[in-house]
């Protein structure tokens, strides 16, 4: 809708449905309150349950005694730590990064020691919730409190509280001979930084910082678990990956994959923070205790305490530049809050700092840090903003030292195609060039702007990623067309994958509907995550859809007794091609009610590993006017550039884009983590956690920039999470344009804004 | 403690429900009436999933005793559609593309409904400060608020225009 005229050459062919905005299967359902989320399913002779969790950032466990809360009428089963097997330490990669499995269960229910505040220590089951809760405020758990420690670079000190003493760092060679809070060092890049910046012309040097932030998905966490006698349960819930939910549960519960049925239900956003398990397991134990179908859901305070953050994160930058304004050294270090156990925030985060640039000399280094706080979650495009935030401020402030146009000094250095990535392997055909034409060509750029308002440009990237995927397309009776996946629909993939098999197949697009399965009726999709799922799953779809169409040749083929060449697929309809039947045609309604009584049913499964993803690069325009008395940040007009290989539906592309955007400016302006001098967070809440809201923000113009991906049958990049990364520097740079201020700490909140303009107080 | 016994207009037609005196009206809705269209994000009135409008008031339903209702009219997301088909909002909420998740879309939906029942020609800055209250992680805002002007737009014209049935 937004995508000027010049955009349009980027997309090689015309199709007919690809790039269509047709409403949503799913969408009657949603307006109409009909469609059934997480915390909505209920079974018959199902217990609600509660979650005692800790008081405390750092403590031993010395007893939990339960007998109180058992004698509760009413109460029908309680769970501890102790009652999960015994598990050996295994790394399993389900989600957004890899997990240990005695981690996974010791935040779901902790044993022996507390490493935040909210960690879940008990669980009761009770006939209502108001006695579940009475129960639960009757588990008196002893605490011996251990010395806590929140801060990075006090994590990392001489001395600090330790949380595990079992983590060693990863990513250092020997491996260290003592435990440490720094639980894995990534670091990347070549050639002689030192040297290079200390012969540039001009260099800036910076420290950045932020605490966490938190996804924000609207839905709390709810399940209900189901665990019969026979040992075969099944779990409805919400999340980004049911087989995820599977594996994990399974593996925290040592049971067998296949005794595990997991339903997904709607999903009410994730945002990366619904890839793992916290209640799954606890709810099957209770279960299991009682012999009933047990429901477990979060408070929105305990998703703030217990659930998601992404890592706040301390980045020191140092850049150089020729007095041409040619980039010839970065020196990037970045500490990342991992939370209560080890995330893996920091390699995502060192391959998307500063490889859209084209820089001879780097060196990236990046540290996840253990703290008393909640284990840290994949957040949209995890690990980038805030590395992102420092480098494009950075980048920012050299144009200004060099006297360069921000916008030509990032066209000037930009990566292309074959170009090197940090970590030496060549980009793909990348658009970041066309998204910095695509700004220079835009009307905002060039737009006057009016007193105290200030433009600032950021750019930035995320790699995408593939992977395993399961789509099962099936022919009816009728004619029309079933597509059948195993990824979760969080923001209208549904609409994607039915368009991609209706272009496919050569039907109108209200012929296919789309299905999301259960664990136990299709085979295992990772996952919806990393801006996969259009990509990689869409791809399975045109896969199946193809081999559809290969199945219902060869039957007409066989009817009308002529060479399987001889048929051809044209718009729905089989066509004779050669022969003497040649021109004899049929369509598929009028082929579909006999294909099963001829050679069998036609329904085709692709099961891929999709490999041939793109990253996305983006390029934000953003206008802020201050309030030079109170520090108000208001953005008056943004602009977000994107390249997304091919949009399949524009309007949850442009939707992506302009959510990723707000997002950003929320944790640039208002979102943040505190914790109170008692390790105790302050704000679990959305009235003192400041999300935006619709009167804080103008239109946001999402820009649709088409650089088609060569691997993908319609030319799919992945669009979900790079809006969320150039959001923070292009506030900062906007901030910066119109108070000549440059903030390096997020939120740039009044209070900071103010500071920063009156630093007499 | 002995149960309440509460009796409402609840989207039209008469309903009864027993709920504990600390029962939200949210959870009656949700638990009693098995009407879980309206959704609980936070249970502190910060994000207006729970949006519902009771005698001709928007509230958010988590802030509101189930035994307030008594005697009382409500309306809830799933009273939205009449004679069948969708609300203009409801419409234009899937023509603009203007849910993602869909899990704050009913309260949005309720609450936009009711600012054109009381203002048929809001403009942008009055669309986003009526909708303040609704929390939205997933579509920035933008299309919800186009989607709403130009439900705006087609009531003012005062014309049956195409509608799915609900």
């Amino acid at each position: 809708m937004n995508a000027p005229e010049t955009m349009k050459q980027f997309r090689p062919k015309e199709f007919r449905h690809v790039g269509t905005r047709p409403v949503r299967p799913d969408g009657v359902d949603k307006v109409t309150g009909r469609a059934l989320y997480g915390p909505d399913f209920k079974a018959p002779g199902m217990l609600w349950g509660a979650i005692v969790r800790s008081p405390h950032p750092h403590a031993r466990i010395v007893s939990i005694d339960t007998k109180k809360a058992e004698s509760l009428p009413g109460v029908k089963a309680v769970a501890t730590g102790k009652d999960f097997p015994t598990l050996q330490s295994l790394v399993m990669h389900v989600g957004e990064g890899a997990s240990d499995i005695v981690h996974v269960a010791r935040n779901c229910l902790a044993l022996d020691k507390v490493l935040y505040e909210g960690h879940a220590v008990a669980a009761v089951a009770a006939t209502t919730p108001e006695i579940a809760r009475e129960a639960a405020g009757l588990i008196a758990v002893e605490y011996e409190e251990l010395p806590f420690v929140l801060g990075l670079e006090e994590a990392l000190a001489e001395g600090a509280p330790l949380l595990h003493d079992d983590v060693f760092t990863k990513g250092v060679d020997p491996k260290p001979d003592k435990p440490s809070n720094a639980s894995m060092r990534v670091e990347m890049g070549g050639g002689d930084v030192e040297g290079a910046l200390a012969g540039a012309a001009v260099t800036v040097t910076g420290r950045y910082t932020m605490e966490p932030v938190h996804q924000g998905y609207i839905e709390p966490h709810a399940c209900v678990a189901s665990w019969g006698g026979d040992g075969q349960a099944q779990i409805w819930c919400s999340s980004q990956g049911h087989f995820a939910v599977r594996s994990l549960t399974a593996s925290v519960l040592a049971l067998p994959q296949a005794d595990i049925r997991v339903m997904p239900l709607e999903i009410g956003g994730g945002f990366g923070g619904k890839t793992t398990i916290y209640l799954e397991p606890v709810a099957m134990i209770l279960s299991k205790k009682s012999g009933r179908p047990v429901r477990l859901a979060m408070t929105r305070e305990e998703v703030f305490r217990a659930t998601g953050p992404a890592p706040g994160a301390v980045i020191d930058v140092r850049i150089g530049a020729d007095a041409d304004g040619t980039l010839v050294a970065a020196d990037v270090e970045f500490k990342y809050h991992s939370g209560a156990y080890p995330a893996v925030d920091a390699g995502a985060g060192v391959a998307s700092a500063i490889g859209h640039y084209k820089i001879a000399n780097t060196r990236v280094v990046g540290t996840e840090v253990l703290c008393n706080r909640p284990a840290a979650k994949a957040y949209r495009a995890p690990g980038a903003p805030q590395v992102n935030f420092a480098v494009e401020s950075a980048v920012d402030e050299l144009a200004g030292k060099l006297g360069i146009d921000p916008l030509e000094l990032r066209l000037k250095n930009a990566a292309v195609e074959g170009d090197p990535q940090t970590s030496g392997v060549p980009w793909g055909r990348i658009g970041w060039v066309e998204c910095l034409e695509a700004a220079k060509a835009h009307p905002h750029w060039s737009a006057p702007l009016g007193p105290n308002q200030g433009r600032g440009l950021a750019g930035g990237y995320w790699g995408n990623y593939g992977g395993p995927s399961t789509v099962v397309v099936s022919l009816t009776e009728d004619g029309t067309f079933t597509v059948t996946t195993g990824s979760p629909d969080i923001g209208g993939s549904r609409a994607a994958m039915a368009i991609m098999a209706a272009e496919t197949l050569g039907v109108p697009y209200e012929q296919v509907r789309c299905v999301i399965a259960d664990t136990s009726s299709i085979g295992f999709s990772m996952v919806t995550g990393g801006s996969r799922t259009t990509f990689a799953t869409g791809k399975a779809v045109v896969e199946a859809a193809r081999e559809v169409k290969q199945v219902l040749c060869s039957r007409a083929a066989k009817m009308w007794n002529v060479a399987e060449d001889a048929v051809e697929w044209q718009d729905g309809e089989m066509v004779c091609t050669a022969g003497e039947k040649e021109g004899t045609r049929i369509t598929v309604a009028q082929i579909a009610p006999r294909v099963a009584f001829m050679s069998g049913p036609v329904s085709c499964v692709a099961g891929i590993n999709a490999a041939g993803w793109l990253p996305g690069f983006g390029l934000h325009i953003c206008d802020t006017e201050v309030d030079t008395e109170t520090g108000h940040v208001k953005i008056v007009r943004y602009t977000a550039i994107q390249d997304v290989g091919t949009a399949i539906h524009p309007d949850y592309v442009e939707g992506q884009i302009q959510g990723g955007a707000v997002q950003g400016i929320g944790w640039a302006l208002n979102e943040t983590y505190i914790y109170g001098e008692n390790g105790k967070l302050d704000n679990p809440g959305f009235l003192d956690y400041r999300m935006p809201v619709a009167s804080d923000l103008p239109m946001i113009d999402a820009v649709v920039v088409e650089v088609p991906n060569p691997d993908h049958p319609y030319g799919v990049k992945g669009v979900g999470e790079v809006p969320i990364v150039p959001p923070l520097a292009a506030v900062a740079n906007a901030i910066h344009a119109a108070t000549g201020k440059r903030l390096n700490s997020l939120p740039m909140s009044p209070d900071r804004v103010y500071a920063a303009l009156h630093p007499e107080g | 403690m002995s149960k309440i016994h509460v009796s409402t207009t609840l989207n039209g037609d008469a309903a009864e429900f027993l709920c504990d005196p600390s029962a939200s009206l949210l959870d009656a809705l949700r638990d009693e009436l098995g009407l879980t269209g309206s959704k609980e994000g936070c249970g502190s009135g910060d994000c207006g999933a729970c949006t519902v409008v009771l005698d001709g008031e928007m509230v958010c339903s988590c802030l509101v005793f189930a035994a307030e209702a008594e005697g009382g009219t409500i309306q809830t997301i799933e009273g939205v559609a009449e004679s069948a088909v969708l609300h203009p909002v409801q419409q234009k909420f899937l023509e603009h593309g203007a849910l993602q998740c869909g899990f704050c879309t009913p309260g949005f939906i309720v609450a936009a409904k009711a600012l054109l029942d009381r203002n048929p020609d809001p403009t942008e800055t009055e669309v986003r400060y009526w909708l303040a209250g609704n929390l939205c992680r997933c579509t920035g805002y933008d299309k919800i608020v186009r989607a709403v002007m130009d439900a705006a737009a087609e009531l003012r014209q005062d014309r049956p225009s195409e509608r799915t049935p609900a």
